[in-house]
């Protein structure tokens, strides 16, 4: 960069470079939500499918998993508030613009037949009643895995409002690989894997890859996940985690060890993959070319 | 001279500030001496710390960028091609080997608010006066306006926890006062008024620097049928937008959000559909 | 030109916007492209210190191209008046004037009077010297008897208007692109936008401040100005003249109510030693026989009434026995080596702050380290106060605390916002502004001050007969108090400066003054500012619900007028020059001059009123001269008299410059006033062809919107910080690039004085000018840091030497040489020495 460069904002990008429009402020709690919220979500779709379809054994295990991804997604999202204290406000109203607010709607709405759910099943009570929160729980599990997908397409970042085709199948696909995975931990651990969750995990990790590469695809010169370091390391992490998880999955599906270790990698390849969007999104709010180029 | 030239811009703080109407700025950036008077009055008014940090070397711009603690900032632009058209309202041509051009950014008070559109809590809202403005009691600082605004104006204050940006001077609007920032520009480069009134002022502005020679005069938010629906505060520019930092074409990301949910649908639907499947065909 | 005004003035700034909505053209002359650039129509980059190669050039192009508004200049200017046949111009003495004695280094002015007459310059001869001494405010002199003769058709070779054709001659458009830097299509649309704008229906107006100012040819920088406007036309009429945009808020103020050491308010001389043992001698060597300075008796005893009350009689010639005498040039920087020599002991340290402001700062700290006591009041505990500990001397060793024996007293001011009072602005307007809130804690006002320190000290000598006691002991020294701790009412002042009849009346105009000692008035400029009793300083009806001179907004001296030489706006027989430009005109029917301001001359003058030969005062001036205060009643284009270094400006470089003077042999101006002194060095710029200059570019100083003067008062104020945190220097990419200087990185800037080292902001704001053939560099800085306050940085007067206008003894802070390099300067003792060995590596070379 010569002296005049240095002083001469018109001859660089935008002014002196600097962003256009503001990178999200959201620590990687939020990224960990993301993952929690649609394995809880998915979770449940499994639960009551299963519930339904006569399947006990997967449906309890589902339930369980669906616990693992719904207590601590509170947590994860109160810990990054400005106003941690103000968390109520959240529900203060109802805005079907605010993707947020409807999660958090959303969220209000299917915590308790969720809880209710592993709760019934736990003490052995209540048949009717864990069937039927079961049943809602599971239908508005999908909402729940997939809304955070709008959430972030919904924004001024290039990166994200570009794909704002692709992110919500992107977050169900991730959504199913976890809830598949740590279903089938949870299945491994009191004895033998369920098939069908193996399978879910399996398929929905590769449609997890699949639908990432769409998106790439689409982003062209935006896609940050190859421009910036973090963002692709995070993204090939997720791949080769899901690749990896879903083949020993397949292939190690009889035996509880294999089973575990396929499943892990699956959920942990689900997580890169959410955080990976979430520096994929700071590194393209921060580049005004990236702006400038979507306007263009 | 034209007449229109002889006009001083009606930016008098209109006699009463009625609630009802939509008011908003017209900052005309051909006479902006770059004094910063805008800032400090805005600092002052709302009692926003300063932040004494090392030069930028960015010309004579020491505050960076619009954020949760500078509500306005003006961008210094310094450009040396040589034989650059003058800011001249006057004498056509190149009468200068360089120009620097200084304006002074704010929120924009867009007509459709990407800010207000995603804000869980309602703590952004519409005035009766059009603008769009935090209420800092309601804020929970979940951060999602930040990423949302199209201009990169609002920002999450991490002292406080909240969000925080030009209120167009709420609380002085509410007391007929004209904003900090309009009062205190000397050269009215700051114009505040009823928007409709200010929209026909740019317009005149505009025509009296074009036919001056001024090509390069632009005005930027005027237009109601641009992806923000208009802005509450536009300017007149003489350079391209993004020379400011500013957006080409802003659009108001909720624009898309039919659209969204219906993704969200198809793929919500395809998620309990596939899992169906996979159990129902599972025989093992 | 000269004068940064949006960012100087910015508030003042919005009429020069208006302005220009309107369709005027606006016109910027600076070194730098400033933020007052780059709102202009045309700006124009000279080389710092040639504005007199380029007023001159301006000068040159209308009389060559006869754009003069004739009539006018005929009329009003002294253009037809035949000079001296003795007189001897620049052109045949090499950028000297005749009378020159190269032992006094001073002008002998006899060659330069009008034939046939003795002039004098009316404010008088202030320190003997011969014509050599100042007359702050520039007003005509006095031709004692006979009336010069004059040449309408302005041809003959030695009337005034030739001499300036011929001596302006070689201010050619090539010899102002050779000199400045500008070129010449630049010039000339600068001159065509000038005469274009100028004549009957139209008129224009200059600004200038210290750009101007702050240069050994500083007056003459003005006088170029006044000259060019007088051909121009464009003085004492709507739209022209030529405006000083003042500093400090009552600045204006401080000359009229003087605090300088040569002037008695309302410009009144100082009496000297030599030229003033009684009354009569005074006002017969300082005053002039026509004109309104043929009064000067009537205001000096006046002012001696206000001042001694009922102990000044005739008898005692009104006390003026015990007015101060001067002796010679008293100015700052004399001070300051009497303070180094010992002379000086004590020094009041009001309202400024020396240490950062005053240029070559460190020799002022050493000097002010070599007082017995020192008394500072200010704010807060300026450099000024605290150099005795954190003086960059004491880090480079050159100074040590121990060893320093002033005492300092440190007393709290009152600020402008505690305290009710008048500013005097630009526009010789008074505005009066009431106390917001009580001074806090033991803050207190100079008029607290000053009431108190008075009263003790006449306590003390209460009872003396001692002579020299009198002139303490006979002051009117009454001021009513009030309040807690005995404020003196600040009107009272103003009742005093505004002055009485015998029977305690308030006068309403300075024409009312006696010299019988039965009016009293502390000031006769200020005389009606307190008309009938009422404070008219304090008048604020708005501008919407008055004419559009806006009469009754504050008061303007004299009189409330708002156009000085308003008379000029119309034409010799009282006629408007033109129905667009009206603004006073003799009405017959009423046999008066009427019009939107206060006329500025008698207003039942006839235009055909020809003074009887043996009038003096106000009736010498005939019926068609607006330039009442010239004792010809003319606009002077040559000055017989009251100028030091010469009757017509001439261009020299400055002390110190990066090349040789491209216009006459003479390098700078011979009168200069040097501070000789170890502690003043100089640059020796530039150095005989050929050889280095270790000193090559152009330095230039100034100042940012954002901080203000020597930054006391904003250094400690965040909101202003955070806007400009850091002392920087302004460099071209070009120099940036031959010294390897990187934006926002450091350099260390350094001159034989100092060496200081400063944040680097490249801009091509900062244009290299070719001159004579080579590029010029000029580095340039603004002044505001100091060692304290919320942000510190070196000061850039420490870098500045002392070469002083002969006329006003002001420094040049704009125009010196310096070098640069990249990175910080040394720390501690290593910091001098890298000053010493760049001055020595000049030596050898
Ligand atoms: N914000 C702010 N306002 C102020 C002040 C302040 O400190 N801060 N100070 C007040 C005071 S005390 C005063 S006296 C006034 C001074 O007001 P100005 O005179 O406007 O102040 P400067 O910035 O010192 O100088 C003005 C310009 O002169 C240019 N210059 C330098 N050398 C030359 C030259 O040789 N020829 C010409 N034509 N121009 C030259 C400089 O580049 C600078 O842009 O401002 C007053 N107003
Ligand atoms: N290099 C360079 N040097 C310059 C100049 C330049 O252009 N270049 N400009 C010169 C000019 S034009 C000027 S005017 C000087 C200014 O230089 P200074 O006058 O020495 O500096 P200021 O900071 O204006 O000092 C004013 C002080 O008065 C104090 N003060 C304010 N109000 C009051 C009051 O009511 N009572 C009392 N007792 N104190 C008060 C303030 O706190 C401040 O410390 O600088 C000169 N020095
Ligand atoms: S500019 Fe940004 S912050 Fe301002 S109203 Fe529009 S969206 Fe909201
Ligand atoms: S940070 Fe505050 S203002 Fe912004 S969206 Fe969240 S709640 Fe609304
Ligand atoms: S309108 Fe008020 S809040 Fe907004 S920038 Fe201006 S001063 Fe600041
Ligand atoms: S106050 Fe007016 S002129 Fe000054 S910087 Fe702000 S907009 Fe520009
Ligand atoms: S500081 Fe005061 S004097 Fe200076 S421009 Fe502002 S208002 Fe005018
Ligand atoms: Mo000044």
């Amino acid at each position: 960069m010569t002296a005049v460069e240095a002083t001469t904002a018109g001859d660089g990008v935008g002014y002196y470079g600097k962003p256009i429009v503001a990178a999200h402020v959201w620590k990687d709690y939020i990224g960990w939500y993301f993952f929690t919220g649609g394995l809880a979500g998915a979770s449940s779709t499994i639960a009551a499918v299963a519930d339904l379809a006569g399947r006990p054994r997967l449906a309890r295990h589902a339930r369980r998993a669906a616990m693992v991804g719904l207590l601590p997604s509170p947590v994860l999202l109160i810990a990054d508030l400005g106003r941690p204290a103000r968390f109520a406000n959240m529900l203060r109203v109802l805005k079907p613009s605010s993707p947020m607010s409807v999660g958090s709607w959303l969220l209000a709405a299917y915590s308790p037949f969720a809880v209710g759910a592993a709760a019934t099943d736990l003490l052995g009570v209540a048949p009717r009643v864990r069937r039927a929160s079961t049943v809602v729980a599971g239908l508005i599990g999908p909402g729940i895995a997939t809304y955070t997908g709008v959430l972030v397409a919904d924004t001024a970042t290039p990166v994200w409002h570009e794909a704002r085709r692709e992110l919500p199948m992107l977050f169900a696909a991730s959504a199913a690989a976890s809830a598949g995975a740590v279903t089938t931990v949870f299945a491994s651990i009191s004895g033998r894997p369920e098939s069908s969750a193996v399978r879910i995990g399996a398929a929905a990790a590769i449609a997890e890859v699949a639908m990432s590469t769409v998106m790439r695809k689409r982003l062209g010169d935006l896609d940050t996940y190859r421009s910036d370091s973090r963002a692709r390391a995070l993204d090939r992490a997720s791949r080769t985690l899901s690749i990896a998880g879903a083949i020993v999955l397949t292939v190690g599906r009889r035996q509880r060890l294999t089973s575990v270790l396929g499943a892990t990698a699956v959920a942990a390849g689900s997580v890169c993959e959410r955080l990976a969007v979430l520096r994929a999104g700071t590194a393209s709010a921060n580049d005004p070319r990236a702006v400038l180029r979507a306007a263009s | 001279m034209t007449m229109s030239i002889n006009m001083r811009p009606d930016n008098t703080p209109p006699a009463d500030i009625e609630p009802g109407a939509r008011y908003g700025f017209f900052t005309d950036t051909s006479v902006c001496i770059g004094c910063k008077a805008c800032e400090v009055a805005c600092k002052e008014w709302n009692g926003i710390a300063s932040e004494v940090e090392a030069m930028t070397g960015n010309s004579y711009d020491n505050t960076g960028t619009l954020d949760a603690t500078s509500w306005r900032h003006v961008a210094f632009i310094e450009k040396s091609e040589r034989s650059a058209p003058s800011r001249a309202t006057t004498v056509p041509g190149p009468a200068h080997d360089m120009v620097w051009l200084m304006s002074s950014d704010v929120c924009k008070h867009c007509t459709e608010a990407a800010c207000l559109d995603v804000c869980p809590t309602g703590s952004l809202f519409r005035t009766e006066f059009g603008s769009v403005v935090v209420q800092p009691d309601i804020c929970n600082g979940c951060g999602y306006c930040v990423p949302a605004c199209p201009f990169g104006v609002i920002g999450k204050n991490e002292t406080d926890g909240r969000a925080g940006k030009c209120t167009l001077c709420y609380d002085r609007l509410k007391g007929g006062n004209e904003p900090a920032c309009a009062q205190a520009c000397p050269t009215q480069s700051i114009q505040f008024g009823p928007l409709e009134g200010l929209r026909a002022t740019a317009a005149r502005r505009l025509d009296v620097l074009h036919e001056a020679g001024v090509a390069q005069a632009r005005l930027y938010g005027h237009d109601p049928s641009d992806g923000i629906g208009g802005a509450g505060a536009m300017f007149l520019l003489l350079d391209t937008p993004d020379v400011y930092g500013l957006p080409p074409e802003p659009r108001t990301t909720t624009r898309d959000l039919p659209q969204m949910w219906r993704t969200a649908g198809r793929a919500a639907a395809g998620l309990l559909l596939g899992i169906a499947l996979v159990v129902a065909g599972d025989r093992s | 030109m000269g004068s940064n005004m949006a960012e100087n003035h910015p508030v003042g700034f919005q009429w020069v916007v208006e302005a220009q909505r309107r369709g005027a053209t606006i016109i910027h002359a600076d070194p730098r492209f400033t933020r007052t650039s780059a709102v202009a129509d045309v700006h124009v980059a000279l080389r710092p210190g040639t504005d007199i190669a380029f007023l001159g050039g301006l000068i040159n192009y209308v009389l060559s191209n006869e754009r003069e508004f004739r009539e006018y200049v005929v009329a009003y200017s002294n253009a037809a008046t035949i000079i001296d046949a003795d007189f001897v111009d620049t052109e045949d003495l090499d950028g000297f004037f005749s009378g020159w004695d190269p032992e006094t280094r001073t002008y002998d002015s006899t060659s330069w009077q009008y034939a046939g007459v003795q002039e004098k310059a009316s404010a008088g001869d202030r320190e003997g010297g011969g014509a050599g001494a100042e007359r702050s405010g520039g007003h005509g002199g006095d031709h004692g008897g006979g009336t010069p003769r004059e040449d309408p058709s302005l041809s003959d070779p030695h009337c005034v208007f030739q001499l300036l054709k011929r001596h302006f001659s070689r201010y050619t458009p090539e010899m102002v692109e050779r000199t400045c830097g500008v070129p010449q299509a630049r010039f000339e649309e600068v001159a065509e936008a000038l005469c274009d704008n100028s004549g009957r229906e139209r008129t224009g107006s200059i600004c200038y401040a210290v750009g101007w100012t702050h240069h050994e040819v500083g007056v003459q920088n003005v006088r170029a100005a006044a000259i060019l406007q007088t051909l121009l036309g464009n003085i004492g009429r709507p739209g022209g003249g030529i405006m000083a945009l003042r500093g400090h808020a009552s600045i204006q103020g401080s000359t009229d109510i003087p605090t300088l050491y040569d002037l008695l308010p309302g410009y009144i001389p100082m009496p000297h030693a030599d030229t003033a043992a009684t009354l009569d001698e005074f006002i017969q060597s300082d005053s002039p026989g026509g004109g309104y300075w043929g009064n000067m008796r009537a205001y000096t005893v006046s002012l001696l009434k206000a001042w001694y009350g009922d102990a000044a009689t005739a008898e005692n010639d009104f006390c003026f026995d015990h007015l101060p005498r001067i002796t010679g040039d008293h100015s700052t920087y004399q001070s300051t080596l009497g303070m180094l020599d010992g002379s000086v002991k004590g020094f009041f340290v009001l309202g400024e702050n020396p240490a950062v402001g005053s240029a070559n700062s460190g020799m002022h700290r050493k000097a002010m380290a070599n007082l017995d006591w020192l008394v500072v009041r200010d704010f807060q505990e300026i450099e000024s106060a605290s150099f005795w500990y954190d003086a960059p001397e004491i880090e480079t060793g050159e100074l040590s605390t121990n060893r320093i024996a002033t005492e300092v007293f440190l007393l709290p001011a009152a600020a402008h916002t505690e305290k009710s009072g008048s500013f005097t602005q630009t526009q010789r307007l008074l505005q009066w502004h009431d106390k917001a809130v009580d001074p806090v804690g033991d803050c207190r006002s100079e008029l607290w001050f000053f009431h108190h320190l008075g009263r003790l000290v006449r306590e003390r000598l209460a009872g003396s007969n001692d002579p020299r006691d009198r002139a303490v002991l006979d002051l009117t020294w009454d001021y009513p108090v009030e309040g807690p701790f005995d404020d003196p009412r600040p009107e009272a002042v103003l009742e005093e400066i505004n002055g009485h009849d015998a029977d305690g009346r308030p006068l309403s105009t300075y024409t009312d003054l006696a010299d019988d000692g039965s009016t009293s008035c502390g000031c006769w400029i200020y005389c009606g500012c307190n008309a009938d009793g009422i404070n008219q300083a304090r008048r604020r009806k708005p501008g919407s619900e008055q004419t559009w001179v806006a009469p009754e907004w504050g008061w303007a001296w004299p009189a409330n007028r708002r156009i000085l030489y308003n008379r000029a706006s119309a034409d010799p027989d009282g006629v408007p020059w033109s129905e667009r430009k009206r603004y006073i005109a003799w009405d017959e029917a009423a046999g008066r001059w009427t019009g939107a301001d206060v006329p500025d001359f008698k207003t039942d003058k006839r235009p055909d009123y020809q003074p009887p030969p043996d009038a003096t005062g106000p009736a010498a001036i005939s019926g068609r001269s607006p330039f009442i205060m010239q004792s010809d009643g003319k606009a002077w284009l040559f000055v017989p008299a009251g100028l030091a270094d010469g009757p017509m400006p001439t261009a020299y470089e400055p002390n110190e410059s990066p090349v040789h003077n491209p216009v006459y042999r003479r390098q700078n101006n011979p009168t200069t006033e040097p501070i000789p002194s170890a502690e003043n060095p100089n640059n020796h710029s530039p150095r005989p062809a050929g050889d280095h200059d270790p000193y090559p570019f152009a330095l230039t100083t100034y100042r940012l919107t954002e901080h203000h003067t020597a930054g006391a008062m904003s250094r400690s104020v965040a909101r202003l910080n955070e806007l400009q945190p850091e002392m920087f220097c302004e460099v071209s990419p070009e120099l940036a690039g031959m010294r390897g200087l990187v934006n926002g990185g450091w350099a260390t800037i350094i001159t034989s004085r100092a060496a200081i080292e400063a944040r680097v902001l490249v801009t091509a704001r900062l244009k290299p000018l070719r001159i004579d053939g080579r590029t010029v560099h000029t580095v340039g800085m603004p002044f505001h840091w100091g060692t304290r306050g919320e942000t510190t940085g070196d000061s850039a007067n420490d870098l500045l030497g002392l070469a002083l206008d002969p006329n006003v003894h002001i420094q040049n802070t704009k125009a010196q040489t310096c070098d640069i390099t990249a990175g910080r300067r040394p720390r501690g003792p290593a910091r001098r020495t890298l000053v010493e060995e760049h001055r020595n590596g000049e030596a050898q070379r």
